[in-house]
């Protein structure tokens, strides 16, 4: 990978994002033949969040060992040294095709149909428009905050997101308190709540509203378990308290059903710091700028199997698209996209019709949410969460009323991601439109049934 | 030194007296407790200036409004303040309420509010399509109008200290000795002398007036609670829309920001500590309600934040804004409550008067700077954005990523007049950090830079107030045993 020289140009792929969906998508692109492919981001090195994930546990899908977040990034950019992909960074895109994030009255844009305008502005790169055939969307995502979740109590410092925290401690090099508690079990929490015990400080609990964790199984036995920190399901924290620095939290049970909290039942924590780990928004600021349709369940946008969006040319993948559980696959995912990218910017093809796909019962989205009728003679992955854990369920794929295909499994939670690898054989027995079903799974009167 | 006037508080209040002290050719002092300027209740307040209809004619709140909206007009333009009309529409529900908007029409016309007007359930719902179905018919006020208080705050603040005034931030009075003229002594043991006083503490206005052996009002600090909504929910509504005010207040009400986000509320609850500015479950939960019947679709899972203000109400039905009965040089502009934002300019004007009456001499200041410029990269066409980049690259380095706020304009921010030393400060004074993810992703950059332009430490740098420390120490320093207090 090289820095950038030439900006005037026309490149074939602009990827905005160097975390690990715009390093594997760019990758893609230029293995797929484009030549003039640019990464840009807003940090002064690439990596994205990988950068302060020093923890292991990535790569095990794609590079079959264990790595820590820096050591998968490297990876990818010693994969990326063998290719011209070049690199800006320091650089941050503010618009597409015309459109701010922050909608001034400034300038308009004017591109040729096949072109599109990317909006960049960088201490060395200046305030200006590129021009690319096609553009991957990898932003990622950000954490939500307080407000997200209307936390009542005052506002002193020491409540922050638990991927800030990592920041100060793994990247600054700071301390950011002796005394914590965590709310939200999200694995960025979970990671978090480990770190800074091995840093010195006491993880006094983590809490979770809901009666199950949002993380994943392996960080809560290895992150919460191990280390003997209490993780209370069904408990929220009420207030906060201290004026200053935080001086405590109020935690409470709650119903089951209402989530609200339940009288009698508060506990008080004397605390310094309270790290939230309460869900990840897909940072979507841009693409909404831009006019492409986003799907309320992901809050990303919708995109067919090439990752591509509603709007020709442009494509989606990573944590900007769903948040995803484990990086390996939004590394596999936004090699899709990539390729995908390049072959639109190399051949200018006409996109091909497309069937909805949408998620039903227990399945909260599915992913991509549209299917062309070329892909459907290929065997295709798709991607979905389901709403709460189940033991034992079904997934069943269905199209006007007809059952296609079923597939038992065991162990879905909302914290990992379902991945179903539907074969071609199935897929061309879709009509107007495709449903992905999950449902709970009674064994008993499964086996009872004739 | 020996001032003309020290002006005691710098909330919206304090600064407009300052501004136009300093315009009329007096030596001014503020002296303020906290660390930034407008840090009560013109912090935290519905950031409305309202047409004038809902105070009683002949009041000093009635009479201050009118002309305070007027004034602010102008001096949002002079001193490029945001600031847009967008109208205000009090709902009406049911056969009740239109009695009441009558009444509101009627106040209006008294106290000089041009352009108001009743509308029925058609034209209610052409002009704010989502509003309850409930609602059959509005007070209609086309000049209310939303502004920016803090940059209204600081951009009158700035034109003081442009003409002259001076600024003393985390002073806070602790002794007024009365002679030839004043002697104000603050709490790190410096004294300040002058020829007269302006008391615009708000919350405090009546335990500075007992410094000089003056009685208080019967302070009754009323909280309200709020959410701020993200930009995508700034379109839930066009227009302020209030419901019919109650003894406890204006209501709940929804609008749209100056910035284009939505903000709801307050709700009204008087509270023992005039300090107490934490939100509860209760009383959100009270302003939701409230607040979705206006509203029955209002997008609350946008909610980027909640706070709460104190009105710095007391036991008087009305703004007390007179000389001390202890000495007519020392002028008490307390208990204001709503619309004090909105009357904060003629408040000013009515100060100066009384300060004239007591002997001070103004002077025409032909010379004086009337004006004030800030720069906004993102309100920039690509060219001028170019040019700057051009002559100084960290016009091109975004902190603020929600917001599109620039390291220079951070950096400005922290040099400025009235300097911006802490990471809420900032956010006040660039808007890094107003948006979405609140600071979750420029926090510890806009760390990085005030620690980097003030030579300090990031242990240093406090969130608000001193002791609202951000990290505790350098990684790997001591522990106490079971992680002790700070």
């Amino acid at each position: 990978m090289i820095p950038c020289q030439n900006l005037d140009r026309l490149f074939d792929v602009i990827v905005i994002g160097a975390g690990p969906a715009g390093l594997a998508a760019a990758l893609a692109a230029w293995e797929e033949g484009a030549r003039d492919v640019l990464i840009c981001e807003r940090a002064t090195e690439p990596g994205g969040i990988l950068d302060q994930c020093i923890h292991n546990g990535f790569g095990l899908e794609i590079f079959r060992e264990e790595l820590t977040g820096p050591e998968y990034a490297g990876r990818y950019l010693d994969l990326l040294a063998g290719t011209g992909v070049e690199l800006l960074t320091d650089t941050m895109v503010i618009g597409i095709d015309g459109h701010e994030t922050t909608e001034p009255g400034a300038g308009t844009m004017s591109a040729a149909p096949d072109v599109h305008l990317v909006r960049i502005t960088g201490a060395r790169s200046g305030c200006r428009d590129l021009r690319a055939r096609a553009v991957v969307l990898a932003m990622g995502c950000r954490e939500r905050s307080r407000g997200g979740i209307a936390l009542p109590g005052s506002r002193p410092s020491g409540i922050l997101t638990a991927g800030a925290a990592q920041r100060y401690v793994n990247i600054e090099g700071w301390s950011v308190g002796r005394r914590v508690v965590i709310l939200g079990s999200g694995d960025i929490g979970l990671i978090m709540a480990r770190r800074l015990t091995l840093e010195g400080a006491r993880v006094l609990a983590c809490v979770e509203l809901l009666p199950w964790s949002g993380g994943l199984i392996r960080n809560i036995v290895q992150c919460l378990n191990d280390f003997d920190i209490p993780l209370l399901l069904g408990h929220t924290v009420i207030a906060v308290h201290g004026r200053r620095r935080l001086e405590g939290v109020t935690v409470a049970a709650v119903d089951p059903d209402s989530r609200r909290p339940i009288p009698g039942t508060e506990q008080h924590f004397d605390c310094d710091t309270l790290l939230l780990s309460v869900g990840l928004i897909p940072e979507n600021e841009l693409t909404r700028a831009a006019g492409i349709p986003l799907d309320s369940r992901t809050r990303g946008a919708v995109v067919d199997e090439n990752m591509e969006t509603g709007t020709p040319g442009i494509f989606a993948c990573g944590n900007v698209l769903h948040v995803h559980d484990l990086v390996d696959y939004v590394s596999a995912e936004s090699a899709r996209a990539g390729r995908a990218a390049a072959r639109y910017a190399l051949s200018r093809e006409a996109r091909p019709d497309s069937l909805a796909v949408l998620p039903a019962g227990e399945l909260s989205y599915v992913v991509p949410q549209r299917l062309t009728r070329s892909g459907l003679g290929r065997s295709q992955t798709l991607y979905g969460r389901v709403r709460r854990p189940l033991p034992q369920a079904q997934l069943l794929l269905e199209s006007d009323g007809v059952v296609l295909a079923r597939w038992k499994r065991e162990r879905l939670t909302p914290g990992e991601m379902i991945r179903l690898n539907v074969p071609a054989v199935i897929l061309q027995q879709a009509g107007s439109g495709l449903v992905l079903r999950a449902e709970p799974l009674d064994l008993t009167t499964e086996e009872e049934r004739p | 030194m020996h001032y003309d006037l020290i002006v005691i508080g710098c909330g919206v209040v304090g600064a407009a007296v300052a501004r136009l002290a300093s315009l009329r050719g007096l030596g001014v002092l503020v002296l303020e407790a906290a660390h930034d300027v407008a840090c009560g209740a013109s912090k935290a307040n519905s950031a409305i200036l309202h047409a004038g209809f809902d105070p009683e004619p002949g009041t000093l709140m009635a009479k201050t409004n009118v002309r305070g909206v007027e004034l602010c007009r102008d001096i949002c333009a002079e001193l490029d303040v945001p600031r847009h009309e967008i109208g205000a529409l009090v709902l009406g529900f049911g056969q009740e309420d239109l009695a009441h908007l009558e009444l509101l029409l009627e106040r209006g016309r008294q106290n000089g509010v041009g352009g108001l007007r009743i509308v029925g359930q058609a034209e209610l719902r052409a002009l704010e399509p989502g509003v309850s179905l409930e609602a059959t018919a509005a007070l209609y006020a086309p000049s209310s109008a939303v502004v920016d208080p803090w940059e209204l705050t600081l951009a009158m603040t700035e034109n003081a200290l442009a003409n002259g005034a001076r600024l003393e931030l985390g002073a806070r009075v602790t002794a007024i000795r009365r002679g030839d003229g004043f002697e104000v002594e603050t709490d790190d043991g410096r004294s300040f002398a002058c020829h007269s006083i302006v008391n615009a503490a708000g919350v405090e206005a009546g335990a500075v007036h007992r410094l000089i052996g003056g009685s208080d009002w019967g302070s009754r600090p009323t909280r309200g609670e709020y959410y701020l909504l993200d930009k995508s929910a700034g379109h839930a509504a066009r227009h302020t829309l209030f419901q019919c005010p109650t003894a406890a207040g204006k209501g709940v009400l929804v609008s749209p920001t100056v910035h284009g986000n939505l903000i709801v509320g307050p709700n009204a609850e008087l509270i023992a500590d005039g300090h107490a500015t934490e939100t509860t479950a209760a009383g959100l939960a009270e302003v939701a309600a409230a607040a979705r019947r206006s509203l029955p679709k209002l997008p609350l899972h946008e909610n980027i934040r909640n706070f709460a203000g104190i009105r710095a109400a007391c036991d008087a039905d009305d703004f007390i804004i007179a000389p001390s009965p202890v000495d007519p040089a020392f002028i008490n502009l307390a208990g204001i409550k709503s619309p004090g934002l909105s009357s904060a300019p003629a408040i000013a004007e009515m100060a100066l008067e009384l300060l004239g009456a007591a002997g001070v001499e103004f002077v025409d200041r032909p010379d004086a700077i009337r004006g004030r410029k800030r720069v906004r990269f993102r309100d920039l066409d690509l060219e001028e954005r170019q040019r700057l980049i051009a002559a100084d690259p960290a016009w091109g380095r975004v902190v603020c990523r929600c917001e599109t706020i620039t390291e220079a304009e951070i950096v400005a921010a922290i040099h400025g007049p009235v300097p911006a030393t802490s990471i809420d400060a900032v956010k006040r004074h660039a808007g890094a950090g107003m948006g979405r993810c609140q600071g979750g992703f420029c926090g510890p950059r806009v760390q990085a830079l005030l620690a980097r332009e003030l030579g300090l430490s990031y242990a240093d740098i406090c969130q608000h107030e001193p002791g609202s420390h951000i990290v505790l120490g350098p990684l790997g320093a001591p522990v106490t045993e079971e992680g002790g207090a700070l």
